[in-house]
């Protein structure tokens, strides 16, 4: 059977936590062990692994779900403004807010499936976005986007705290979160968020995920009805959305619109396929891989590039900084384009699907020798 | 005996075309009906207005005194109906195991049931159960291949386990032989032949006469849209009326 034992499980979460505890120091060599990149990996890891349950167990994909990573933002920034800086708060209202969009979005667009499903969501996320950029202004503060304010009503630590010179900071109990103590909060909910995403992979409820993307019409059949899972999984997965968002607040209180524009919803699509889709480790390498490239290429500049080349000739320094800059800085995505087109033709199941399909090479091979010898000796 | 699938007055019209036309069926518990007719003779139609895919225009149909008629498939095969369709419905990427514990669960949890505290790998019962159907049906060797590798004869006896593992109390066969090569077809009617004296109660609609009468207890023709013809298979293959409509082409 595809799922793991108890025992492996564990293994398994011993194994991933610390590769996700030591991030900071294993990071070290590829130049990105600091904060900021570290709490994006930790953050988008968290957006792909709920995306992952929705589009990679039921096949539904959404192109919206950026909508809910929005929702999350502006309601833990409502959180800090309104109650507390502590960020307990804020991510159960991120999470809390965005289950509620995501029980009205998906009660709408799961009544269609395949291309018009993922059409309905994507028009829920540009309306959310347009309604954010303007109607919703006094929500949502537009253009500009919502931050804190010195006057914020704050009432929960107004009880409690005297209000500071500047700006207060979004904190745990004190322990304020940026840098890294911001990391390891969003580190320890990635664990969390993992844990809790591969049990449902390896559930009754998420084998029924399954069987509706392999089979709906034999599942009706069989006695499912899978309207409710169908939106139990939008929802979990809409709350994962949120809890990013939520966290993405938490790290830098503030929240725009673009947060919900189509490109970052595109984004997570992009994310999950590169890694592999319905895996389990998949979108998490996906989302670090995009959010690295998206670092790393795009702090490149020209200077950078002829200094990277000076031990070049003068002609051939600038040649390859004449070809190599398209792809780099602004135009990194160029680069990310063809990698994921790259990673399509050769790799349909992702990073994660190709290295399995190695490994099960690797094993045959290992396997049929090991028969050879046995017949020979 | 107890009337299992009550059928009457059914009548369903397609623009100007009479599908079905006052059609009157009883299937008693334990019995075979097999429901035979020419190609376009409503067959199908009657099949889906059974399961609640077809709203007929006027007339009902009962399933132990309960009405099927704008139910959903859910609801149906909660009620007890399992049906078979003409090309097998599986869950060709999941294993033979899966395919079958998959039924097994809805049986016993019902049409929804949230659960992600267990786990697969625990549910020992049911996985007992799936892997007993897998034996009777001679395909517990390849219980971890995926579904979708399977010959076209060992999908229907997969999709037959995946129906008897909830000990329906009605199963429905829409064309068990479509499209096999004799030998698939000849071990899928000695399948049926196990399944019936197990006391399970079926309605086959098939073209292949062999099928047919080495199975039913009761054969039902049809021709556009009406029943012609009902009785024992002895009673069915002397009536003039069915070797005119029917079996009359295959005899020239």
């Amino acid at each position: 059977m595809d799922t793991i034992s108890r025992k492996g499980e564990l293994r398994m979460m011993a194994l991933f936590a610390v590769i996700v505890l030591l991030m900071p120091i294993w990071l070290i060599p590829f130049g990105a062990a600091y904060p900021d990149l570290l709490q994006k990996f930790a953050i988008f890891g968290i957006f792909a692994v709920g995306f992952n349950i929705l589009f990679g167990l039921t096949g539904y994909l959404s192109f919206g779900h950026a909508v809910f990573l929005g929702v999350g933002s502006y309601a833990a920034v409502w959180s800090f403004k309104l109650f507390t800086m502590n960020v307990i708060p804020a991510v159960i209202f991120g999470v809390l807010f965005s289950g509620i969009f995501a029980a009205v979005i998906g009660f709408v667009s799961l009544r269609r499936s395949g291309i018009y499903f993922s059409i309905l969501t994507l028009a829920f996320a540009q309306m959310s976005y347009n309604l954010a950029y303007s109607v919703l202004t006094p929500i949502t503060n537009g253009e500009t986007g919502l931050q804190l304010r010195l006057h914020d009503l704050r009432m929960i630590d107004g009880l409690f705290i005297e209000a500071g010179e500047g700006l207060p900071l979004t904190n745990l109990f004190g322990i304020k979160m940026s840098g890294y103590p911001g990391f390891y909060f969003c580190a320890v909910l990635l664990i969390l968020a993992f844990y809790l995403a591969l049990r449902i992979k390896n559930s009754p409820f998420g084998m029924a995920l399954k069987a509706i993307k392999s089979n709906q019409l034999r599942m009706g059949y069989t006695g499912f009805n899978t309207r409710p899972y169908l939106m139990s999984a939008f929802m979990i997965s809409g709350m994962y959305a949120g809890l990013a968002g939520a966290l993405l607040a938490v790290t830098d209180p503030l929240a725009g619109a673009e947060r919900m524009q189509w490109t970052a919803s595109g984004e997570v699509v992009l994310m999950t396929i590169l890694g592999g889709v319905g895996t389990l480790f998949g979108p998490l390498l996906g989302a670090g891989l995009i959010k690295y490239f998206e670092n790393i290429f795009s702090s490149y500049n020209d200077a950078l590039l002829q200094e990277t080349f000076s031990f070049l000739p003068d002609m051939l320094n600038n040649l390859m900084v004449g070809i190599i800059s398209p792809f780099v800085g602004d135009g990194w995505h160029l680069t990310l384009g063809g990698l994921f087109m790259v990673i399509i033709i050769f790799l349909p199941g992702g990073i994660v699907g190709g290295i399995t399909m190695v490994w099960r090479r690797y094993m045959k091979k290992r396997g049929a020798s090991a028969e050879m010898e046995g017949e020979t000796s | 005996m107890t009337t299992v699938l009550n059928v009457s007055g059914v009548n369903k019209r397609f623009g100007g075309l009479q599908a079905l036309d006052n059609v009157n069926l009883k299937v008693e518990e334990g019995q075979t009906l097999a429901i035979i007719g020419p190609n376009g003779a409503g067959k199908s139609t009657l099949l889906n207005v059974c399961i609640g895919r077809l709203a007929p225009d006027s007339g009902s149909v009962e399933f132990h005194g309960e009405t099927l008629i704008g139910k959903q498939p859910y609801e149906i095969n909660q009620a007890g109906v399992a049906r078979v369709f003409q090309t097998p419905e599986i869950f060709p990427e999941l294993n033979l195991l899966e395919n079958v514990m998959i039924p097994a669960l809805s049986k016993r949890n019902g049409a929804f049931h949230f659960n992600i505290i267990s786990r697969m790998r625990e549910e020992k019962q049911i996985e007992a159960d799936a892997i007993s159907f897998l034996e009777e049906f001679g395909l517990q060797d390849q219980s971890d291949n995926e579904a979708g590798t399977l010959s076209r004869g060992d999908k229907r006896r997969l999709e037959l386990a995946m129906c008897l593992v909830q000990k329906p109390k009605l199963l429905l066969l829409d064309e068990p032989t479509a499209g096999m090569s004799r030998h698939d077809t000849n071990t899928t009617i000695e399948l049926l032949k196990k399944i019936k004296e197990s006391g399970m109660t079926k309605v086959i609609i098939e073209h292949d006469m062999q099928v047919v009468f080495s199975l039913a207890d009761k054969i039902v023709v049809l021709a556009q849209g009406a029943i012609i013809a009902g009785g024992t298979p002895d009673e069915i293959r002397n009536d003039p009326k069915v070797q005119e409509a029917y079996l009359g082409e295959e005899q020239v």
